[in-house]
């Protein structure tokens, strides 16, 4: 029988709170996927060893806070405009990293027409769309992602493309345009989804170091809050129907190669 | 022997902007096609990649203000220019710049308005320039040229107040000032001396990191910013207001007008006096916000009243009777959409007004 203690000097950690990621309590409701994205941002920042030259700029929307947790210079940005504040701050300081955290109604409502230009310009910049097809922060309106069928504060008998139109599926929008380097979308559902999530946001900082241009990672988010359901069926929704609207993938890699991932 | 006369070259109003804010140190300029402002985009588009600095056309004057943004987060030196319908546009940057504290230098070449109005040389923005525009408690500091030489002195000094005071700066001028053209020198703007700017973005290894925002969940500390706030605003107050006052000492009418109108009342107060049966001076505020006040009412003593020229239907004119505070007669030749007025139409309604003592009404 083994009795000797493991010496602290052995002990190798599995599982820690990344050092960009500040110690504080979260305001994020439970089940929102804002933490897990938050985590693996700062993971990446210091896995690639650039959280020291990395300036974020936050969007309006549920991670409006986003400067309180992650552990770098930071800007806020009006609705919609992040890609805007990006432009301006890669321009003057193309040496550093820049990365814009945006969900759906600022990304691809009021900021549609920056998202866009920005995109086509090749902005040597990263995006981090959050897709949870629904305005949290503002209590649960319809977004320009929100699904056919689906009830919102504002499509209180589910969202009908006659009126409200159809869900915009960004990554194949922006994929229209010539100049993006990486568009693909994935999701947080199950852990090894959560890998590859992290492993395409990654790739997207990384193009950003090699200056390859702009890249955007579509995260499908849960919000279990204004969808009305519980964490575990969040994720079930974005298994089962989320998907079938937003297919995971990539779009577009203009390097189409996966080595570069890691 | 005559003294060696600095050299001065031929450009336009919207040229002579560009060319200073390049002298003041500008790194970054974002700006959207409007007439009558072109030029200076143009000018911006051509000088400033060769003086190491970024050009961007944006997609709309919105994207411009916050690209803007994003480049004085940075800490460079940064201007956009626009028209009337396209500063509108970029009133929702203008307050998010003010609330974030952040130095930048907007120019307006004002046209006609409402809505698309026109492309003619107007003041009818003073409302909007002097009363902040955009949403919430802020002040801009408004520089309002007069010939093109100043455009450019003053587009120059907009960079400095904007550093010193970290806030937005409007230049506020219209089509006639941008478009004409007239013998201006540079020579002695420049060089710039920005000062440090430790707050800002520059993902800066070793230092405690930055955050650059407006935002304040926690009304007590949003009721702490507005303190510091006023304070600044007080301080701007005390020292940065600007006038010109010229003609005779003992006038006993004062013409007020900025810009361009103040062009036509010079040519009435120096050229056309000795026409009119009493003595005329001219007060021309050059800083708009903060509105020369103290100093017009000091002026206004002793004179029978007051003619406010402007090329709107009256906006100027309120900030003439706030600071007169009744002490004399305020009279209004407005001349809005796009006209400019005459200094003959000027002389007559002077003569009008005050051609006879006994006169007190308003015609």
């Amino acid at each position: 029988m083994r009795t000797q203690q493991q010496t602290p000097s052995r002990t190798v950690p599995l599982y820690e709170r990344p050092a960009a990621l500040l110690d504080v309590p979260a305001h994020y409701c439970s089940g929102c996927g804002h933490g897990t994205v938050h985590r693996l941002v700062a993971e990446v920042l210091q896995e690639l060893d650039i959280r020291e030259k990395t300036i974020g700029i936050a969007p309006v929307g549920c991670a409006v806070l986003a400067y309180d947790y992650i552990d770098i210079d930071w800007s806020e940005a009006a609705h919609g405009r992040p890609p805007a504040v990006a432009t301006g701050l890669k321009r003057v300081h193309p040496d550093k990293i820049v990365f814009t955290y945006q969900g759906d109604g600022d990304l691809a409502s009021i900021g549609m027409a920056e998202t866009l230009h920005c995109a086509n310009r090749g902005e040597n910049i990263t995006t981090i769309f959050i897709n949870n097809a629904i305005y949290g922060m503002t209590s649960g309106q319809m977004a320009p992602t929100t699904l056919v069928g689906q009830k919102t504060a504002t499509t209180p008998l589910g969202r009908q493309p006659a009126t409200e139109g159809h869900p915009i599926r960004m990554c194949e929008l922006l994929n229209q345009l010539e100049s993006p380097a990486l568009l693909a979308r994935v999701t947080i559902t199950t852990p090894r989804r959560v890998r590859e999530t992290k492993r395409f946001i990654k790739k997207a900082f990384r193009y950003q170091m090699q200056g390859v241009g702009f890249s955007m990672v579509e995260v499908l988010s849960p919000c279990p809050t204004y969808w009305h359901m519980s964490p575990i069926d969040s994720f079930r929704f974005i298994e089962d129907e989320m998907v079938r609207t937003f297919p995971l993938g990539v779009v577009r890699d203009v390097r189409n190669r996966d080595d570069a991932a890691d | 022997m005559r003294a060696k006369q600095a050299e001065r070259v031929l450009v336009s109003g919207n040229e002579a902007a560009g060319e200073a804010a390049l002298r003041a140190g500008c790194t970054f300029y974002a700006g959207y096609p409007i007439t009558p402002q072109n030029r200076l985009t143009a000018y911006m588009a051509e000088h400033l990649p060769r003086r190491d600095g970024t050009f961007v056309q944006a997609e709309s004057e919105v994207a411009a203000i916050n690209m803007l943004y994003g480049a004085s987060a940075g800490g460079a030196r940064c201007m956009t220019s626009s028209s009337s319908p396209g500063i509108s546009l970029k009133q929702e940057g203008i307050s998010y710049l003010a609330g974030s504290e952040l130095p930048a230098v907007i120019i307006n070449v004002q046209r006609g308005g409402p809505g698309l109005g026109n492309i003619a040389p107007a003041q009818s923005d003073y409302f909007q320039a002097t009363r902040g525009g955009g949403h919430g408690d802020y002040r801009t500091p408004v520089l309002a040229p007069a010939t093109v030489q100043e455009f450019a002195d003053l587009t120059y000094l907009a960079f400095d107040l904007a550093d010193r005071y970290r806030n937005p700066v409007m230049v506020l001028s219209d089509g006639m000032i941008g478009q004409m053209m007239e013998a201006v020198a540079f020579d002695h703007l420049g060089p710039p001396a920005p000062p440090p700017k430790p707050w800002a973005l520059t993902g800066e290894p070793g230092r405690k990191r930055n955050v650059i925002k407006s935002f304040q969940p926690v009304v007590e500390d949003m009721v702490e910013f507005h303190k510091r706030f006023l304070e600044k605003y007080a301080r701007i107050e005390r020292e940065e207001v600007r006038f010109e006052l010229t003609g005779p000492q003992e006038a006993e009418v004062l013409l007020v007008a900025y810009g361009t109108s103040a062009r036509v009342c010079r040519q009435v107060a120096e050229r056309m006096a000795g026409d009119l049966p009493f003595g005329v001076a001219l007060f021309r505020p050059i800083t708009l916000w903060p509105f020369p006040a103290a100093a017009l009412a000091h002026v206004a003593q002793g004179t029978r009243g007051i003619l406010v020229v402007e090329m709107s239907a009256g906006q100027l004119v309120e900030d003439v009777r706030l600071a007169v505070e009744g002490a004399c007669r305020v009279e209004l030749l407005p001349s809005p959409g796009g006209a400019v007025p005459q200094a003959a139409e000027v002389a007559a309604k002077l003569r009008y007004l005050f051609g006879s003592q006994e006169r007190k009404g308003t015609p």
